[in-house]
């Protein structure tokens, strides 16, 4: 039998950073449905920093957290609602709402050396009946020892499943495959990993995720996501498909919602440019992009400075305010 | 005055010990009993060693002790509720660094002077100790309708008790952004970074105003910061406010003094410095009375 490999849908969460979080709740559920024909395991929606993510900080959002959570899980069938939830930035009220109208499963994320502040989260989630997916960001800044102690001390809370994210999208197939095979060794529950494609290796390093024995891996559809975007979930499905692994997804549906559904509604063609190439090259957090630009012209610099010093200062994820200082400090310099 | 008022301090762990170290300089403030419930805490030890009286016999210890008038509670929000009538009904006043916020919160260059008689104060949060004090100043003339403030600190200088409830920081904040700050509406967040060498507390306020006057705005910031620093000294404007519309960005670093913890743990300098120099002018008007 082939081996199933589990794919979650991050078109409506990730993909929200591309549009600078200006889904509406009615675009999410067209495409919901959608990806639920499709055949899709998972959909996760919301802001793109997740529950209680629309802010100065994140960039408003078109609607609430609720608004989005209500009109998607009005409309599925078969795929499972999921959320995302920073702590410091999300609460544990905040997953009480989402639970409330519909979210089955949550992706309770922190910084790669941190999963202690997502402790009471991940806790309260399956205390209500939720699955709960610990999600460590950033995993490139992280040796393979400390993503393998973090991984324990989610599954020491009861994470049902430990995501090892590449959020910068700075790793390449042999740091992905490194990474999976360790936490895979070390703990029970399904491991997942999720791409994006700063330097050209979404697909790839996805491929090599589950090589290493990833069981649970994200995609988007158009490629949707922060920086370069996710592991365009069309293509993902394909290149599986060829080789073998099932994931439940009907090929051609899938290609349907990309091309047809959400290609419509995307404000800008998904590519990589300068600035996401410099964001992969240089390690910094992907949704940084957009808040870089912004800043680069305000101030009148190049937003690629802007990026690459931020990885140099090591910031993590949501350290999105830091652009205005660094901005600041490089235009004083100037 | 040649007197000073006694004080004691429930908690021998990192907060409690800086606070000991900061209450050496008050004027007002003498420090007599550091209190705990481990007998061989270090902090207990550190204490004996510099001459203090210690038990590890918990808050029983000081009550019935009628000279000590001030107690700093720097144990958890479940033991400072326990705390706060047994303080209440010994007729001391209680400076609490806990989340309990049994009494109001006080920031003290904002409201102090609202709450001297109160028998119990909060110091809300290290986050809020960094940022009200900017909400205020741009509210007292600007009106502030939303603020939404981001507390970068470093991972090293985040306790457990900070992780395990990360939540009640950034609920805790976001409320007494209304209530001291005077904001309509607020929200907060915390990002913990384990960059080594440890990054500096580092504070963005943004706030969303009715009245865009750039330079009253801009005086109100720098005035708070000069008077904020008379008891933070290491607490700096690192960029001054950035105008967008209606939206006012103000960032501020927080270096903490080293005293009893390190240079970057600025975030907990802010909230013993604060609870000090509240306590500081609460023991001043005693010894006038």
């Amino acid at each position: 039998m082939n081996r199933k490999i589990r794919v979650i849908d991050t078109t409506l969460r990730d993909g929200m950073h591309a549009v600078s979080h200006q889904f509406t709740p009615e675009d999410m559920a067209e495409i919901a449905q959608k990806l639920d024909e499709a055949g899709v395991d998972t959909i996760e929606v919301g802001h793109g920093d997740g529950l209680g993510g629309s802010s100065f900080q994140y960039g408003f959002a078109a609607a609430s957290d609720r608004e989005y959570i209500k009109a998607v899980s009005s409309v599925l069938k078969g795929a499972k609602l999921d959320v995302l939830l920073i702590p410091g930035i999300g609460t544990i009220e905040d997953l009480e709402v989402a639970a409330k109208y519909g979210a089955k499963v949550v992706r309770v994320a922190t910084h790669v050396t941190e999963a202690d502040v997502g402790e009471q989260h991940i806790k309260y989630a399956k205390k209500i009946g939720m699955e709960a997916i610990g999600f460590l960001m950033m995993s490139h800044m992280a040796d393979v020892n400390k993503i393998v102690e973090q991984a324990k001390l989610f599954e020491s809370y009861g994470a049902d499943a430990i995501y090892v994210t590449d959020s910068a999208g700075a790793l390449t197939p042999a740091g992905v495959a490194e990474r999976i095979r360790a936490v895979k060794q070390a703990v029970k529950v399904p491991v997942g990993h999720h791409a994006h494609n700063n330097l050209g290796l979404a697909i790839g390093n996805t491929l090599a995720a589950i090589e290493a024995g990833a069981d649970i891996v994200d995609g988007t559809c158009k490629g949707l996501g922060a920086g370069a975007g996710n592991a365009q979930i069309e293509v993902l499905i394909a290149v599986l498909d060829k080789l073998g692994y099932e994931t439940g997804v009907d090929l051609y549906k899938i290609m349907d919602v990309a091309d047809d559904i959400v290609a419509p509604k995307m404000k800008r063609p998904q590519v990589i440019d300068k600035d996401s190439l410099s964001i992969g090259y240089a390690g910094a957090y992907g949704s940084f992009l957009l808040h870089a630009r912004r800043a680069a012209q305000k101030f009148g610099i190049d937003a690629r400075d802007i990026l690459i010093e931020m990885g140099r200062r090591k910031t993590v994820g949501g350290q999105e305010d830091m652009i205005i200082d660094v901005a600041y400090e490089l235009s004083r310099r100037k | 005055m040649s007197d000073k008022i006694k004080a004691a301090i429930i908690g021998p762990g990192n907060i409690g010990m800086d606070l000991m170290y900061k209450i050496k300089k008050s004027k007002y403030i003498e420090l007599d009993t550091v209190v705990g419930i481990d007998p061989n805490s270090e902090g207990l030890a550190l204490a004996r060693k510099e001459g203090y009286k210690t038990s590890h016999e918990g808050i029983k210890s000081i009550i019935g002790k009628k000279d000590i008038k001030i107690v700093f509670d720097a144990t958890g929000a479940k033991p400072h509720s326990v705390h706060a009538p047994l303080l209440k009904e010994d007729g001391k006043i209680a400076i609490d660094l806990t989340p309990a916020a049994v009494g109001p919160y006080v920031v003290p260059v904002v409201n102090l002077h609202e709450n001297f008689e109160s028998e119990n104060i909060n110091m809300v949060t290290c986050g809020g100790q960094a940022t009200i004090p900017i909400v205020s100043a741009i509210n007292s003339v600007a009106n502030v309708t939303y603020a939404e403030i981001v507390a970068t600190i470093s991972s090293k200088s985040a306790g457990p008790g900070t992780r395990q409830n990360i939540d009640e920081f950034t609920e805790t904040t976001a409320k007494a952004l209304v209530k001291v700050g005077g904001a309509d509406r607020a929200k907060a967040i915390i990002i913990l970074n384990p960059a080594e060498p440890p990054i500096m507390m580092r504070n963005t306020i943004n706030t969303r105003v009715e009245n865009v006057d750039k330079d009253a705005i801009t005086r109100a910031v720098e005035e708070m910061v000069k008077r904020v620093k008379e008891y933070v000294p290491g607490y700096k404007l690192k960029v001054p406010p950035i105008f967008d519309g209606d939206r006012v960005t103000v960032i501020v670093e927080v270096e903490g003094a080293g005293d009893y913890l390190p240079k970057y743990a600025g975030n907990l300098d802010i909230i013993t410095s604060a609870a000090v120099a509240a306590a500081d002018k609460i023991a001043y008007r005693l010894l006038k009375k």
